[in-house]
């Protein structure tokens, strides 16, 4: 029942059962906390990380379906001090109200953009549908992905 | 009311033997009773902002409970929960402009539970009612030019110059004449010692240089980079993960209990009948819930035969019964109404809905023989205090709440559930235990916005100008099922729980007994004219649990008297806008906003094919708020392309907050008008999760413009009022469309019926 895989560039072994989810694995075995929480079945999109690139809902992902790939979480995206473009549009157009659904955006809207990286308004209405915000941050976060997409990270 | 005023009590007689300056102080500062007036707003403990929290300390100047500046820098002690309405941001910026110091470089930390932080509208230390920055506004100017010119003594003598010769700018006293300067961080630690002066005089609003600017949000990064601390991210040592198995009705409680398999199932340490639930302690939520599923349990269920059917049928035949508390009145509604050239009567109604804030409810706790600490997402410290002490017996001292970051608040985290069943948790295994909610049991098991149901009528004369509006509003009271929490927080901490229990019944019977002001607010104050005006209370409680939500009671009477007002347009053939434009003659700020948002949303001038608009305004939380809906409606289904919306908040402390609460109570607001409703069957919840209680999603949400109204008025609410216009926009925008009313909540066109004029 372990499991080998690269989180943020770093090779992790833990020793838990197989199908317990990628978030919790993060969250209370690892102390990984920037990965939320928010409805346990794949509905709001906060708990979204990268798995060898793409973005996944990690609620109902069994740590098994992990192995040997590679996870980045809102930790390996960027820092407070290092930024990542994403994360320096989201500062710049102030996206963030309560803040808690901001992780998995940010890690949805990374995802559009390195495969995408410069999407429509109907791209990213595609690519952003699974993340819910409560607060309404919606118009921000469909600027800050813009932003970010005409290298405008920093006001 | 009378009240126990008057009296000036010196601390509260519990300091520990041992204390640190900030103790002594916090404890020490005089607490001056005020009157209990009428009505919800209920003020008793008055902190002292002049001597509050001040605090000698060697190597920190802790001028007063929202300051410490040391070598490091200034530290701002917010005593307001962040839950993503800006509070960090706009109290800091408050506090730093009379300070001289730019706010982007102060840090922000979360105040601990403390009586000198209570909120002087609520009694209590809270965070509701869209008050934070009305109540803070003065208070906090004052404290940072107190601030300032003990800083300017110890400036002066350092410098050793007068001084009047010390101009202050970002943390910096200049002397010109010399060129001579020092920070204010070189000399905290002496600005402690030096006497208080005498309340500076405050900036004219001219010389402001961060109020009323578009400062960043201080918490933007961390919520960038995942690195904001919220309540379900709370590290200590030897943390255990709670989850609770729960009754599947209102009210349940255990009747019998099998835990064999959930004791044997991994990671696995306690599992304890609390009675209204089933607590699984354990090492990892997936482990404790996993757990939870193997648990065996039969319920009592007291709620089980209630439905939201038999709900609104006993609220039909209360209304037609008659004999409602009547909350406002004016003139003869019911005589004008017989005299009426036309008549219209309708019945609106509104669902129960749940908060559902993105972070599930949680809370941690540690429990010892001496010391209660609980780390949480709360709006409330002082009640979760409170809690504390009546679920381990130690006294206020010995209780000690840090609060973390909400995702999301919206009303939910006032209450005082997820604390008390956390700490009951962590007392009976001797464990710090973090209790996690599932978002099935956050939907399921929650406090609901009360549902409403509304007859109306209204009487219109031969030119169409309005007689009379008599309103019948059936809706369960909130303030009944939540004052006692509130009382027992508000009641001093000098007195005995014992005693505290009859007392805030006292107080919580003579609120209720004046009615619950959240049941017509924004139907008896709506602004408009009308010569006659009656509205009626029933008040008949289901038994469902209740909690405000953002904009309580307004975010259903303005729905109906929104919708109403449309309709009596429509009946007396006259533009919408016209028409409220000539029934607010005397309410110019309604007009205003109402006015400036129509202009920015081109009322009158012609649309796109097969869009079309509607308007709605409303007064909530001291401000004014309008909006423009702009929708169209293709095989039944209502599409909002663009909402135009603006509030009258008196001075602006941030305009970019403002316009992203705006922004933000569009979606809110949209979300409960075109989807959320919560269904109550067998005594329980029929929804469970976002798949089938939906929230608006990127691809749904229209473009949002926003309006401010330059004011010089006292800064007013922000939080909530721009939610109540939204639906009712969007209702009329879609009767524009179709000719077809829609009298319930959430809107659809399958519910459409007709206007029934008689």
């Amino acid at each position: 029942m372990s499991t080998t895989f690269t989180l943020n560039g770093v090779r992790k072994t833990v020793d838990v059962p197989d199908e317990m989810p990628l978030l919790w694995v993060l969250r209370d075995v690892l102390g990984m906390t920037g990965t939320k929480f928010g409805c346990g079945m794949a509905q709001c999109g906060a708990c979204t990380v990268h798995l060898d690139g793409n973005a996944v809902r990690t609620c109902i992902l069994p740590i098994s379906e992990v192995a040997g790939k590679s996870v980045t979480t809102i930790e390996g995206l960027g820092t407070p001090e290092k930024l990542h473009p994403v994360q320096a549009a989201w500062v710049a157009e102030n996206v963030p109200q309560c803040g808690y659904c901001q992780s998995g955006q940010i890690m949805s809207a990374s995802a559009l953009l390195a495969h995408n990286a410069h999407p429509t308004d109907e791209d990213i209405n595609t690519a952003m549908s699974g993340n819910l915000c409560r607060c309404g941050t919606y118009s921000r976060i469909r600027k800050a992905i813009h932003r970010a997409a005409n290298g405008g990270g920093a006001k | 009311m009378s009240a126990p005023s008057d009296q000036v009590k010196p601390g509260d007689g519990s300091a520990p033997a041992t204390q640190t300056p900030q103790q002594v102080s916090r404890r020490g500062f005089l607490q001056i009773g005020a009157a209990v007036s009428g009505g919800l707003v209920v003020s008793m403990w008055l902190p002292d902002v002049a001597r509050g929290g001040a605090a000698l300390d060697a190597e920190a100047f802790k001028p007063n409970a929202w300051l410490r500046i040391d070598r490091t820098g200034a530290t701002f002690l917010c005593s307001q929960a962040e839950m993503g309405q800006g509070v960090h941001t706009s109290l800091a910026t408050i506090l730093c402009e009379e300070l001289e110091y730019d706010p982007k470089r102060i840090k922000v930390e979360f105040a601990e539970a403390d009586r000198v932080y209570d909120n002087p509208v609520l009694g209590v230390q809270a965070t509701g009612g869209s008050t934070s920055v009305k109540f803070s506004y003065n208070p906090l100017r004052e404290a940072g030019a107190m601030a300032r010119e003990k800083l300017r003594g110890a400036a002066s003598k350092a410098l050793k110059v007068v001084p009047s010769s010390l101009v202050a700018e970002n943390g910096t006293f200049r002397h010109a004449a010399s060129g001579r300067s020092v920070t204010y961080e070189e000399i905290a630690a002496k600005a402690a010692w030096l006497p208080t002066p005498r309340t500076p005089e405050l900036k004219k609003p001219e010389q402001f240089k961060y109020i009323g600017q578009p400062q960043g949000r201080l918490d933007a990064t961390a919520k960038s980079t995942g690195t904001a601390g919220f309540g379900i991210d709370v590290k200590i040592p030897d943390l255990r993960i709670g989850f609770i198995a729960r009754a599947p009705s209102f009210g349940g409680t255990v009747k019998t209990l099998d835990d064999a398999e959930a004791k044997a199932s991994p990671g696995v340490e306690n599992v304890v009948n609390l009675g209204t639930g089933v607590g699984v302690v354990a090492s990892t939520y997936w482990h404790a819930k996993t757990a939870a599923e193997k648990l065996k349990i039969t319920w009592n269920e007291p709620k089980a035969s209630i439905s939201s059917e038999s709900i609104r049928d006993m609220w039909s035949k209360e209304v037609g019964a008659g004999g409602g508390r009547v909350a406002h009145k004016v003139s003869d509604a019911e005589g004008s109404m017989a005299g009426a050239a036309k008549k219209l009567n309708a019945v609106y109604e509104a669902p129960f809905l749940a908060h559902a804030p993105m972070e599930p409810m949680n809370c941690t706790a540690r429990v010892s023989k001496d010391l209660c600490e609980i780390w949480g997402p709360t709006q409330s410290p002082g009640i979760s205090q409170v809690v504390g002490m009546e679920v381990t017996g130690l006294p206020d001292t010995k209780v000690k709440v840090h609060t973390t970051f909400l995702g999301g608040g919206f009303g939910r985290r006032v209450g005082d559930d997820f604390v008390r069943e956390t700490v009951r948790l962590a007392k009976e295994t001797g464990k710090a235990v973090k209790v996690v909610w599932s978002r099935e049991d956050d939907i399921k098991q929650g406090t609901y916005r009360p549902a409403s149901y509304h007859e109306i009528a209204g009487g219109l004369d031969g030119q169409g100008n309005v007689v009379a509006v008599h309103h019948k509003i059936a809706t369960p009271s909130i303030l009944n099922q939540v004052i006692g929490g509130f009382a027992k927080a508000m009641l001093p901490n000098w007195m005995p729980l014992g005693l505290k229990g009859p007392m805030a019944g006292a107080i919580g019977g003579m609120i209720g007994g004046s009615g619950d002001p959240t049941q017509v607010e924004g139907a008896a104050d709506p602004g408009y004219a009308f010569p006659s005006h009656k509205v009626e209370v029933y008040a008949h409680d289901p038994g469902v649990p209740l909690a405000f939500w953002r904009s309580v009671g307004h975010s259903f009477n303005a729905f109906v008297m929104e919708s109403f007002i449309d309709e009596l347009a429509h009946a007396a053939g006259k533009d919408p806008l016209e028409f409220r434009r000539a029934l607010l003659k005397d309410s110019p700020r309604h007009k205003a906003v109402m006015d400036q948002v129509a202009e920015k949303a081109g009322w009158g001038k012609p649309l796109a094919k097969g869009r079309f608009r509607g308007v709605a305004q409303h007064y909530s939380f001291a401000s004014y708020a309008a909006a423009v809906a702009e929708v169209s409606v293709e095989k039944d289904e209502i599409r909002v392309h663009r909402i135009v919306t603006g509030i009258d908040c008196g001075r602006v402390v941030n305009p970019d907050i403002v316009r992203a609460q705006l922004e933000g109570g569009a979606i809110y607001g949209l979300s409960h008008a075109l989807k959320q409703k919560i269904t109550i069957d067998k005594g329980g919840v029929v929804q469970s999760n976002f798949h089938d209680y939906e929230l608006l999603r990127i691809h749904e949400a229209p473009v949002i413009e926003t309006v401010l109204v330059q004011s010089e008025a006292d800064p007013s609410g922000v939080g909530e009022p721009g939610v109540p216009p939204i639906a009712p926009a969007v209702a009329n925008a879609v009767f524009a469309a179709t000719g077809k009313r829609l009298r319930r909540m959430p809107l659809s066109l399958e519910d459409a019926d007709k206007p029934k004029p008689t």
